[in-house]
Order: structure tokens, then sequence, then C-alpha cells
């Protein structure tokens, strides 16, 4: 998952004193560069490399042409509108809940375990919440059979956890507790005053909404619904534990090209597709990066 | 493959102690015989000079053997109390790549392999040719002529079933599971798309519905009917879902799918009549064989009647069935439990299986989701 940009952050680190020889400050960051170049760029350069490399060798952009086949674009398609529909549903939910939590106590035990929760509940993803859907809503899931003892299926046509919905719907899982972890910050920074202020001057709730709070939090909003996204396109391990077999969406397209024993393996076009998967999320976080640019001007 | 490690430590101290106690006690017995480039026990002075040659070379390493499948576990065990020659059982949850990547020219590479088609056919150079005793028995397409690789046992694709979850307990064909009653019920036990076993599941609904080896097509269709109805579920099966109750319908080769039985007593399994297809694993001999003639004679043992018996008994059907059915030299009692087939089976070729698996490439996510 990709950490949020906290603005909080933009204030801790000032410049203590100046004017000092050869500082030997920054190899303080060597082991994190190192780090970044080892497990970030090198693989990047790797796949940029792979994916620009003929079959037999060479230059060339075969392997972006494979793209262009139906079942690609259907990949595509569809992994765009799981991440698109449930970076939405998350942040609709989320920014709900981030507000009823924010209208508390700011130091209340409600609002300390909420956070603790969604800290936790954002990083569950992967096997364990695959594992976890399939235990409580697979056709064998406990949930599923108390139901159907009790006259409701749940399956009338087949098991829809497997499809879209089920997709965006475990993706929403982690989704909401993301978005309350990073918009919260936002709502933190509306103050008090400007509501007071609005009322005094004759305002109403919808006038305050529409006219200060609402052109605050849009760009916050809109920049924490872009980190959703990117984060369930790029979520791989969740689908690939519940999907074991056939699933359309392009992190499992590139898994089957990597790992194929029936002569269909092919590297060339795996790099290509997870090149494509990059350059989405690089424009995703970039819109998501100027957003939040606009959001810090105001909300501090 | 934890254990791989410390099995290969100890192998490696039983090598060394059999090679030390096997010069110790008869030098230069193999001076008779180059097991290396010999194709057949013959060119080592028939059987009894090939199991001389083998004892005194003193052990044989197989790889990627479980002793659960297709009855390895009582192989190994009949070859050793028959020959004496102790087996170096490495790996033994490889997959048919793994095999082939330990060929590292040291004593403790494989001697023998027993790996799936595709590997065995894209690895001719790395094997030295072998002719059994019983080579005649073998089926001609079912062996590379000078002996490079020659299949062993294999089965059909099946439609494993637990028959207490099925609309009248049993499954009479494949076009049954279109039924209202196979509501997410029916899974494949590979991804077809780069699976062998998930191909050739798919290809078998395609013979099944009027297609052809040829003509994956209709196989591909029938899984897009599938899912529509709702019966499609598409998780690859395993132990562990049959056992849950996730894939209480699963196409798998047949010999695999017994297996479910004890852990599903109501598992059945059903191979159409008119759809019977074949898969078959492969022995060949590594070149550079540490035991070049334990490794022959090895091959010998598992071609002879007992060996062929023994897999048999394991649920997988020996390459030379046909012959010992008419011989007499079956075990009837293990042919019998076999899951019964009727008809005539077809195995696709490589070049079939591989216009098959483009084709399902192409089209299986448009017709599964």
């Amino acid at each position: 998952m990709t950490a949020a940009g906290s603005p909080a952050l933009d204030t801790a680190a000032r410049p203590t004193g100046g004017g000092r020889r050869l500082s030997l400050s920054w190899l303080g960051v060597v082991p994190f560069f190192a780090y970044v170049g080892v497990f970030l760029l090198l693989p990047t350069a790797i796949i940029v490399i792979g994916s620009l490399t003929a079959s037999g060798g060479g230059v060339s952009l075969a392997n972006f042409a494979g793209i262009n086949k139906p079942y690609m674009v259907k990949a595509f398609t569809l992994s765009l509108s799981v991440s698109g529909v449930s970076a939405l549903a998350g942040a609709f939910f989320g920014a709900v809940f981030a507000y009823a939590v924010v209208t508390g106590n700011p130091n209340g035990l409600l609002r300390r375990s909420i956070m603790s929760a969604s800290g936790v509940l954002a990083q569950f993803g992967g096997v364990a919440l695959a594992f976890a859907f399939i235990a409580t809503i697979s056709t064998v899931g406990f949930v599923t059979v108390f139901l159907k003892d009790h006259g409701i299926d749940i399956y009338p046509n087949g098991v829809w956890l497997y499809d879209a919905p089920g997709i965006t719907l475990i993706y929403v899982y982690f989704q909401i507790p993301l978005m309350v972890l990073v918009f919260l910050p936002a709502l933190d920074g509306i103050r008090p005053q400007w509501r007071e202020a609005t009322e005094s001057l004759g305002g109403s709730t919808w006038h305050y909404w529409h006219y200060v709070a609402g052109p605050l939090l849009a760009p916050a909003f809109l920049g924490c619904t872009l980190l959703l996204f990117a984060n369930a396109f790029s979520a791989y391990a969740t689908i690939s534990a519940l999907l074991t077999n056939g699933g359309t969406y392009v992190p499992l397209q590139v898994q089957a090209l990597l790992t194929s024993e029936t002569e269909q393996s092919q590297p060339g076009l795996a790099q290509a597709l997870a090149l494509a998967m990059i350059l989405i999320v690089v424009i995703v976080m970039t819109l998501y990066a100027l957003l939040q640019r606009r959001t810090t001007r105001w909300l501090r | 493959m934890k254990w791989s490690s410390p099995v290969r430590q100890l192998g490696l101290a039983v090598v060394a102690f059999l090679l030390v106690a096997a010069c110790g006690s008869s030098p230069g017995t193999s001076a008779s015989c180059n097991a290396k480039t010999a194709t057949s026990a013959t060119d080592c002075g028939g059987m009894s000079g090939l199991v001389t040659a083998a004892k005194a070379e003193g052990t044989l390493n197989v790889i990627a053997l479980p002793p659960d499948w297709a009855n390895y576990g009582a192989v190994i065990a009949g070859f050793t109390a028959k020959y004496g020659i102790p087996v170096n059982s490495i790996n033994p949850n490889g997959s048919s790549q793994d095999e082939v990547n330990a060929f590292d020219g040291t004593s403790n590479a494989p001697d023998v392999v027993d790996v799936g088609q595709a590997v065995a056919l894209a690895n001719t150079a790395k094997f030295a040719p072998y002719k059994v005793a019983t080579w005649n028995d073998i089926p001609a397409g079912a062996k590379e002529a000078t002996g490079l690789w020659f299949n062993d046992y294999g089965g059909y694709m099946g439609i494993g079933y637990d028959s207490t979850k099925v609309p009248g307990g049993v499954i009479n064909s494949v076009a049954d599971l279109l039924g209202s009653g196979f509501k997410s019920k029916v899974a494949l036990s590979g991804d077809p798309t780069k699976s062998n076993q998930g191909l050739n599941g798919v290809i078998m609904a395609g013979v099944a519905n009027g297609g052809s080896l040829d003509d994956v097509s209709k196989g591909v269709a029938f899984f897009k009917q599938l899912k529509q109805a709702g019966n499609y579920v598409p998780v690859v099966g395993t132990a562990a879902t049959v056992k849950a109750g996730q894939t209480p319908v699963l196409f798998e080769w047949d010999y695999l799918s017994t297996s479910h039985g004890k852990d599903v007593s109501s598992w059945k399994i059903f191979v159409p009549s008119n759809a019977i297809i074949g898969g078959y694993y492969s022995q060949a001999i590594n070149k550079a064989a540490p035991h070049p003639a334990a490794a022959r004679l090895w091959e010998e043992y598992l071609y002879s009647d007992a060996g062929q018996n023994l897999w048999l008994k394991g649920g997988a059907r020996p390459v030379r069935m046909a012959a010992m059915v008419t011989a007499g030299t079956i075990d009837t009692a293990a042919a019998a439990a076999l899951p019964a087939v009727n008809g005539t089976p077809q195995v696709p070729t490589g070049d079939q299986t591989s216009k098959a698996s483009a084709y399902v490439v192409a089209n299986w996510s448009a017709a599964v989701s």
C-alpha cells in the first residue's frame, strides 16, 4: 500500500542553524535511498527494459502491441472499474465516518479507538482478507450457511463474491478505514470559527457547506479518492488468493504470463502490462500530489 | 521444499558412505559394462550384468516422487527389497521443472526423472536413450523412438464429485453440470490459461460437447454456459477446497481425484465415455547420471509386471496396461478399483495442446467473467 503523504509532516523538519561547512547529515538518508534504489528503482528499470525488449532481442514495441487484445483490454477495464467504484464508495463512506468522528471529542476514547482500528484495518489486505471473506461469505462460509439454514440464499444466481461486485465489496473493506485516516487531517483543519463566522453573517448550514467547507474540502476529498484508487488498482495478493482460477484483472494476467506451463509464458508482455500499470499509478499519484498541494494552502 | 536441504545432506552422507563401502568391497566391477552408454540391458550383459553393475554403484537418486503419488512409496520400497539398493529420494514435492533443474552434474543429481510431457519434450538433450526389456509393450505414440523418454503412467480427465452434494447423487454426462442443482459447485483443478491440468479439463468438456482435440472452442463455450448458469466457481480445486466443500464438483485427472476419497467418503469419479482424455507422465534417464547402471535397473523394475502393478494400485494407469491385460499379468483387483471407463481414450498431441492453449488464453476471460 502506498503511504499517504500527511500535511503534518511538512512542518516537522525545519533546518536548525545554518552556514556550517561540509555537513555529513546526508549520510543518514543513505540507507533509505539505497533501499528505494534496490526495491523500487531497480525493479522499475528492469520492467522498462524488459518491456522494450523483443523476444529475440533488440529494442521493440511489440510487447505493447500485445496489450491490444480484447481480453487484455477487458482486464484493464475491469481493474479500472473495480478500483474506481471501490475508491468512490470508500471515499464517500470514509468521509462521512471521518466527519462523525471529528465532530466528537478530539481526545475522546471513541476517536482514539476508531483511529487505531482504522490504522489496523487499512492494512488488512492480501491473503488474510481473502481468507476472511472465504470463511464468512463464500459458498461454504459460516454466514452463508447460517442464512441458508434460515431460508435466505445470498447466491441465488451463482457466487458473485468472485465477480466484480464481490471484489469491490472486499476492497471497500480496507478503503473505508484508509479514507478515515487520510481525510481526518483535512477535516481537522476546518475551524469552528469559520462556521460561527458564516452564521453570524446570516448564512445557513447549506451556505456554510456550499461556500465555505465544500470548496475547502473538495481538493482533499478528490485527492484522497485518487489515493484510494491507486491503492485498489495496485492490490494483488487479495485477488490472487481469492480468484485462484482465471481472474480477469491486470495483476493476475501478469501472473499468468509469467508462470504458464502451457507454452503461454510471455515475460516481455507481462512487463509491458506492469509498465502500463506503473504509468496509470504515476498519473494518478501526480494528480494526488497536485491536489494535496492545493489542499494545504488553506488547511494547515 | 524446506526439507530438501537436510535431506540432501543426509543423502550425501549416505552416498559417501556407500561409495566408500562399495570401493572397499568390490573394486572394478563395472569394467564389463559401460552403463553410461548402454541403450538396453543387453549392452550390460543382460539383466544379471546390469544388476551387478547397479549393486556396485550402491545407490540410486530419484527426485520429486511423493510417497502417496501413484504409490511411489511402495515402488521405492519394492525396488530396494528386490535389489538391495537404497534409494535416495530428493525433494519429494518438487515440480517437473524442478527435476530437470536439479541436473547439476554432482553425485547428488537425480539419476532418473518422472516428468510431464512438456518438460520431457523440452529437455531431450539432457536425457540418455534407453529401451527397457518390455519396450514393445509401450504404444508407439507413448515413447520417443530411441528411448530418450517414454510414458510411464497416467490417467484420464474425470469429474470428481461429492455424491451427497449433487442431484440424484450421480453424474451421468457433462451436460448434467449445467443443471440448477449444480449452482456454485463446479471447478477446475488449474487455471486453463496456464496449467496443463486445467487446460485438459476444458479440452475434455469440449470433446464431450461435440468438439474435438483440434477444436477446444466448444469447451470454452461450455464453461461460458456454466458461468451463466451460476454453476462455475473460479477457484482452483485442491485437497483443501474439496475437504472444505468449496469445490464439490471438480475436473481433475482421475488418479489424483481418487485421493479425495480419504477426506470425503462419498467422493466419486465420472469419466464421460464420449470424452476420455488421457494424459501421461514420462520416465527419462539423466545423461550425466551419477549412477547410470542403477538408473537403468530402476527403469527395468518400473516397467516389469511388478512395477506396473504397483502404480496401478496407486490409482494410476501404467503404460503397459493394455499388454498386461492381454497377457493376463495385470492385478485384476487393482484394475477393477479404477473409475469405470467405456470407450476409446484420446491423447492430445503436443501440437493440439499448443493450439488449444492459444485459443483458451485468447477467449477464456471473455467466457467466464
